[in-house]
């Protein structure tokens, strides 16, 4: 196997990522920051890269449980909110929810997962008008590369401050922060549904899977090439696929060009533009 | 004996609002007063100063005509009476192009524009699909000596920085957007790396004063590292500002280090030009052959 090493100098993502947040939201006429934290590391580190560039006083922590959720979520959760001092709320989601699931008792886990983390998407983007902030993102770059994530639903916000850090490199940047330590040793998991974790989902680790996206993605490996460098044919492939199948989830919806200015095309713009 | 001179260089490592040209002079004005209260003989800004850097569909809308009648160049030239100054922004040339220009403004003149030689477009660039190729390359006379200005990837190309040096550049002024990129264990970004050992390299190479001048700030997802810097003839760092911040870094050039510098090495004197035209003659010849 090839020594990947995916260390990143966490002073230096600190600084950048404080002043991604600071300047994407402070450039469009606001303050503050509104942030789901959910008890896992991801939402955690959004959270206190949040704070560090906003003060506690300007990010308010949401949290959203669902009846089946874990306690242990919602626990964890309220030590990111203790650490840091942030406002926070408690919306629940089963009155939001429920009756939508209850009209198919066979509804499957995976469509009731997708209500939920949308009704934690319509939670959040009220709160947003509420506190007058912008939702800040908590998808990592290697559920963003599967497409492990929800459309409209956990992937939506109004930016994203660690959707270029390797699962491992947010547990790494996330230690370096402070996020209490329960929540950086347990095992990753959606908790959409009891006993959920996001490798038994997957069927591998974010460890073995974090190195082989580094290569195809970050240094251009052919999938032929990380079969040499040492990764499994099948794991490869899987992988592979994987990213393809779901690219759907990382970009806008096609529009059906017409006329000779199109959105996405030849109408080309940043989102900061004119700031 | 060529009379002993020292220059106060000043590098504006600003933000930029993106595609808003008047709130970006105000901030230009703003910094060239401030560089003129603290004695600054020249002052320079970076690539696209005064318009951001990854304007896509805005690049007509801010586009100017370096002229005195320029509302925009009308002040800047007024600034240039009391020091002199390099601006980045875009170029509408009588044919409607559009350029990603370097002005030098000196006593209510224009000097010099460059245009961009190199567009990059590939990876997150894409100047080439907005914006004309720059043709030509010149170094010019100031009253500190002969200058060449290049922006970017001008200077990741070994041949731009070569001409001015044989066209008679002692000072070299480096304009960039670098976009930073490369996180890894190491305490600066790669591509902080890269430009760094380029633009000392340079100075080493040809025994020069480079002088490079780095935006910072954020467009959506890039930001912009900083870092500007000076370096002297022997490639020794004479200044830098701070990566991420915006400010204003002041370094002293002493040109009598051109001296020193080129008596014990000289490189410059020993330069083989007509060696070198011969053998472009010669590969460009074979290259156009093998083409047939």
């Amino acid at each position: 196997m090839a020594k990947i090493d995916l260390t990143i100098n966490t002073d230096l993502a600190r600084k950048i990522l404080a002043g991604f947040i600071r300047s994407e939201i402070q450039r469009v006429g606001l303050q503050r920051a509104v942030v789901g934290v959910s008890g896992g590391v991801d939402s955690a580190l959004s959270c206190f890269l949040a704070v560090e560039a906003l003060g506690p006083q300007n990010v308010l922590a949401v949290r959203m449980p669902y009846r089946t959720s874990s306690p242990d979520s919602l626990e964890h959760a309220q030590l990111v909110i203790d650490a840091l001092g942030v406002q926070s709320v408690t919306i629940p989601i089963t009155e939001m929810v429920d009756p939508l699931i209850a009209r198919d008792p066979q509804m499957s886990e995976v469509r009731r997962g997708n209500i939920m983390a949308r009704a934690r998407m319509i939670v959040l983007y009220d709160q947003s008008e509420a506190f007058k902030g912008l939702v800040v993102g908590t998808g990592n770059k290697t559920e963003i590369l599967l497409g492990y994530t929800t459309l409209y639903g956990d992937s939506a916000c109004a930016l994203n401050p660690i959707g270029d850090l390797y699962k491992t490199q947010v547990r790494q940047l996330a230690q370096a922060v402070g996020v209490p330590e329960p929540i950086l040793t347990k095992a990753p998991t959606a908790d959409l549904w009891q006993g959920q974790t996001d490798e038994g989902e997957l069927g591998f680790t974010y460890a073995e899977v974090d190195k082989l996206l580094y290569l195809l993605v970050d240094q251009r490996y052919s999938p032929q090439d990380c079969v040499e460098a040492g990764f499994a044919p099948d794991f490869v492939q899987k992988v592979v696929e994987r990213m393809r199948r779901n690219h759907f989830k990382r970009v806008l919806p096609p529009i059906a060009k017409l006329t000779n200015r199109t959105v996405g095309y030849d109408f080309l713009y940043l989102r900061d533009w004119g700031t | 004996m060529i009379k002993s001179m020292k220059i106060k260089v000043a590098l504006a490592q600003i933000n930029t609002y993106l595609g808003d040209v008047s709130r970006n002079l105000e901030k230009h004005l703003c910094l060239i007063e401030d560089a003129k209260r603290q004695g600054a003989d020249l002052i320079l800004f970076p690539e696209l100063s005064l318009t951001g850097y990854v304007l896509q569909d805005l690049a007509s809308s801010v586009a100017l005509s370096p002229r005195p009648e320029d509302p925009v160049f009308g002040r800047l030239l007024e600034a240039s009476r009391a020091i002199d100054l390099v601006v980045g922004f875009v170029e509408e040339d009588s044919r409607r192009r559009f350029f990603i220009a370097a002005a030098y403004l000196s006593q209510g003149q224009v000097l010099h524009i460059h245009h961009k030689l190199y567009l990059p477009t590939y990876g997150l660039f894409d100047e080439g699909r907005f914006f004309a190729w720059g043709d030509s390359i010149s170094a010019f006379d100031t009253r500190f000596g002969r200058i060449g200005m290049l922006i970017c990837e001008d200077f990741w190309h070994a041949s731009p920085p070569y001409l001015l040096w044989l066209d008679g550049a002692d000072i070299f002024l480096f304009m960039s957007a670098s976009p930073g990129r490369g996180l890894s264990a190491a305490p600066k970004l790669e591509s902080a790396r890269w430009v760094e050992q380029l633009v000392q390299a340079y100075a080493n190479l040809f025994t020069a004063f480079v002088a490079h001048a780095n935006r910072v700030g954020f467009e959506d997802g890039l930001n912009f590292w900083g870092g500007s810097a000076v370096f002297d003839p022997d490639g020794v760092l004479l200044a830098q500002a701070a990566y991420f911040e915006e400010g204003l870094t002041l370094a002293e050039l002493d040109l009598n280090q051109l001296h020193r510098t080129r008596a014990r090495l000289p490189l410059l004197r020993d330069e083989r030009t007509a060696l070198v035209q011969r053998e472009l003659d010669r590969i460009l010849r074979r290259a156009s052959q093998a083409n047939r």
